[in-house]
């Protein structure tokens, strides 16, 4: 067996992974990089409108500081985030976005004097500074008090992964890509690497290492519509799972983004309703404002998907062939801006809908985006469990996100985790040594052998991976959607458990010889089914509503009995995670209150019933 | 009613002693708004569940998947059927090593240009955490990002004259690449620097013009203004440095 020996083994190679692997390297530490895909291609490149950071340069986001950015991802977590982790992330984030800065993003800049902007569809106009000139200008996104939300056009996770992945490049750090990790070797304490898979030649490879990090990013290709590149299905979380020690924490936490172009759920991003994009339904009506008076479009991720699934259930939606949708507006931004700030946004609608945005209407409806859900760490990102293993970046439950992530926390996450964790792991292995014990190793590379072959010869039954995979989507989609009940849950967990069984005897329906793509996703689908049920089953003992957490049949946030966070783990053999509980946050800097947006209906602590009956 | 289309399939599989190089043939019925992403995984899902092919983001936006459609490269997520003939001919892209089928390995071959062209910027300063950041003017930062917008895809290689003739060409990409560079004040090499590295037959000066790379690039950068100001840069840069030697 060929076998690989690292300091650092990062799974991954997207803006989390490879920013932990620069400070690993940096602190001279030999580091892998593994990724399934050429880094360049990982999605990150995807994230189009900002990095959130308290910079408050623009005249917008004047007094905005990292008190604020905190207050306001608390908020936007619903009370679901580690408050410590989330001031560790508010006081770094500014100096994360200046680093890259020195590295090379061509950040927008303030432009000093008059200009217009946009605000539910009415034109306003601001005064930038003169002494700010040249400074990271930042646009405004959902949930925020202040402008905060630095980018490059709407490609600025592109030019953040490109400007990460020369840094690597400078660094010399090997990166493998097309080689995905299958399983972790472990003895039940410590992690010492991984089993991989070449997906080059299809043939396995050992890599053994003193610090493990899982940053595979995020897994919404378990749902049927998601913005997610098709290499989102959960590598990372499925061989932590498999581990049976390492718990996902708050696997029912899985957000809807608000604006999916309609049929094929490519992102727009937030940055169009952050410059002044409206929403309209059917009647070119805008609607936001009425649910929301305060922030309207603006409002939180999980907030606006809610009250646009309402609003079509309202039968205001427009029919189209997929199903109603509604209409993102963002013609009277004009063309200029579109040309320079919504370039990537201009794009996807001319090749994918035909559609002009500077003079017509783009069709729209909430999608799957992103899981706040993930493996389970502590503030240095080490993973529960587990020795040696660490993750960051989207893969991981760092958790500043709670139960809703505010756009523009996402590329700012990668960023800053990827250096506290990197930094966390360079502490690690100051004097750790690590025992590799070869009847572990032996015997982690047996068994995904006898996976394999097994898979090919068909000993376990001939169990279509793609009819799996495909019940596993819609059983989510429709019943672990935007809004949720009881009974539908139940019924998906029921389902789903029927699907596992079926996931056991899939059997391959071409050779499996070389890099073969059935094999690839059969590799994977128990353990795609393993996460939908985590999500399914977490969501139904949840009783309450919090985040993107939407209970019909229990509307209000429960401080009282729910203020805590789901640890999901799989012992070998169940059909259903073992779910534990552990409080949200240690450190209470801001206590539960409103939000102030979104319905209003809390349980606090103390049992008292606030807001609307 | 719905045409039926008409696959031709480049198909090998390197890591299977039986296989050789050949064409299959599939047919499907073209749905509205179809891509060849959309096509391509119906056709591996409901006909040969061990065709490869490249496929990421779906969105036009990481690159991955380049191939040579109907003898064009182009990115199969954002070519609409609608927009082919009945008759659609699928093949990997040259130059970069075949991984199977209409996979091929641009991973390597771009990390190899990343390294050839140094494409980080080169500063004496070092990262003051505590410090502004130092200033720029948002048209320059435009500028820039207009040539960062790069996806590598390979499309410019594949459709390079130049290229398919000789290995060691760069090809546009690295010259887009090093543009970039030279636009952006953070990065402090010197034109003589800049010049070592493309100013050769394997950079800019074995550029034929023939411009396949700015007709193929899906994301329309300025690839022939770049190419022509490079070409002017490092022409004088060598006229300048014969004069230094006599």
């Amino acid at each position: 067996m060929e076998t690989l020996f690292t300091d650092v083994l990062c799974i991954g190679a997207g803006l989390a992974g490879e920013r932990v692997a620069v400070e690993a390297a940096s602190a001279g530490f030999s580091t892998i990089c593994l990724s399934i895909v050429p880094p360049r291609r990982s999605h990150s490149s995807a994230a189009q409108g900002g990095m959130q950071a308290a910079l408050g340069h623009c005249a917008m986001g004047e007094g905005d500081c990292p008190d604020v950015h905190f207050e306001d991802t608390v908020k936007g977590s619903d009370w679901g985030a580690d408050q410590e982790v989330v001031r560790l992330f508010v006081e770094r984030a500014p100096e994360a976005v200046r680093e890259m800065a020195f590295w090379g993003i061509p950040w927008n800049r303030v432009v000093p004097g008059r200009s217009a902007y946009f605000k539910g569809g009415k034109e306003f106009e601001k005064v930038e500074a003169t002494e700010k000139e040249g400074l990271i200008a930042a646009r405004s996104f959902g949930g925020t008090a202040k402008w905060r939300t630095c980018y490059t056009s709407d490609g600025t996770g592109h030019t953040l992964l490109y400007t990460m992945d020369n840094k690597v490049v400078e660094l010399g750090v090997t990166v493998h890509d097309r080689v995905e990790a299958i399983a972790l070797i472990h003895d039940g304490e410590t992690c010492t690497g991984v089993v991989a898979r070449c997906l080059k030649t299809g043939k396995l490879r050992v890599y053994l290492a003193k610090a493990t990090l899982i940053a595979t990013g995020g897994y919404g290709r378990i749902y049927r519509e998601t913005t997610n590149a098709v290499i989102n299905d959960g590598g990372g979380a499925i061989i932590a799972l498999d581990t049976g020690v390492v718990p996902l924490g708050n696997p029912e936490a899985i957000q809807f983004h608000p604006t999916g172009i309609v049929p094929t759920n490519i992102l727009v991003t937030e940055g169009c309703r952050g410059d002044g994009g409206t929403l309209l339904d059917v009647n070119e009506n805008r609607f936001m404002h009425e649910y929301e008076p305060e922030e309207a479009e603006l409002a939180s991720r999980d907030v606006v998907s809610r009250w646009m699934t309402h609003h079509i259930r309202q039968g205001l939606g427009v029919k189209s062939p997929y199903g109603d949708h509604l209409w993102l507006d963002i013609r009277h931004l004009g063309e200029h801006h579109i040309k320079t700030k919504l370039r990537e946004v201009e794009e996807i609608c001319n090749n994918f809908l035909g559609v002009d945005p500077i003079t017509q209407l783009i069709p729209v409806r909430p999608a799957q985006h992103y899981t706040m859900a993930g493996v389970r760490t502590n503030k240095d990102g080490a993973a529960y469990g587990l020795k040696g293993l660490f993750s960051a970046g989207e893969a991981a439950c760092w958790d500043m996100h709670g139960l809703n992530r505010l756009g523009g926390n996402s590329l700012a996450e990668t960023i800053v985790a990827g250096k506290i964790v990197g930094e966390k792991i360079v502490e690690f292995l100051q004097g750790y040594e690590v025992q590799y014990n070869t009847g572990v190793i032996r015997d982690a590379v047996i068994r995904q052998q006898e996976r394999i072959d097994g898979l090919i010869s068909g000993k376990d039954g001939n169990e279509n991976v793609y009819e799996i995979r495909n019940a596993m989507q819609n059983e989510l989609m429709d019943r672990v959607g935007i809004f949720r009940n009881g009974s539908d849950l139940q019924k998906a967990v029921d389902n789903l458990q029927e699907i596992y069984a079926r996931a056991q005897q899939v059997g391959l329906r071409s050779n499996g010889i070389g890099v073969n793509p059935e094999l690839t996703l059969a590799l994977k689908i128990q353990g795609m089914v393993k996460l939908a049920l985590c999500t399914a089953y977490g969501a139904l003992q949840r009783t309450e509503s919090r985040g993107c957490h939407a209970r019909e049949d229990y509307e209000a946030r429960n401080d009282r009995d729910w203020w805590n966070r789901t640890l999901a783990t799989w012992k070998e053999g169940d059909d259903l995670p073992t779910l534990n509980y552990e409080p949200a946050t240690e450190t209470v800097e801001l206590p539960p209150a409103e939000r102030g947006y979104g319905v209003c209906k809390i349980i606090s602590c103390d049992g008292e019933i606030i807001g609307e009956e | 009613m719905a045409r039926k289309l008409i696959f031709n399939i480049f198909r090998y599989n390197p890591q299977d002693p039986h296989s050789v190089p050949h064409t299959d043939t599939f047919d499907l019925e073209e749905t509205e708004s179809m891509t060849l992403f959309i096509a391509l995984t119906q056709l591996r899902e409901e006909k040969d569940s061990s065709l490869q092919f490249d496929l990421c983001c779906r969105a036009g936006i990481c690159g991955a998947c380049a191939m040579m459609i109907n003898g064009r490269p182009g990115l199969a997520c954002h070519t609409l059927t609608k927009d082919l003939p009945d008759e659609i001919t699928l093949m990997p892209l040259p130059i970069y090593k075949l991984i199977g089928d209409l996979s091929v390995d641009t991973g390597t071959w771009f990390r190899a240009m990343h390294e050839k062209v140094e494409s980080w910027v080169h500063t004496s300063k070092s990262f003051d955490p505590q410090a502004e950041e130092e200033r720029m003017d948002n048209a320059l930062a435009e500028e820039i990002y207009e040539l960062e917008r790069c996806i590598e895809c390979g499309c410019c290689v594949a459709g390079c004259g130049t290229a398919n003739m000789r290995q060691d060409f760069v090809g546009a990409v690295a010259m887009n690449r090093i543009a970039r560079f030279i636009m952006d004040p953070r990065d402090q090499r010197t034109e003589k620097e800049y010049f070592e590295v493309i100013g050769t037959d394997e950079g800019i000066f074995g550029c034929m013009g023939l411009l396949g790379c700015e007709d193929m690039c899906p994301k329309h950068i300025p690839l022939q203004d770049q190419l022509g100001i490079l070409r002017r840069k490092m022409g004088w840069s060598a006229v300048k440095q014969l004069f230094r030697r006599s």
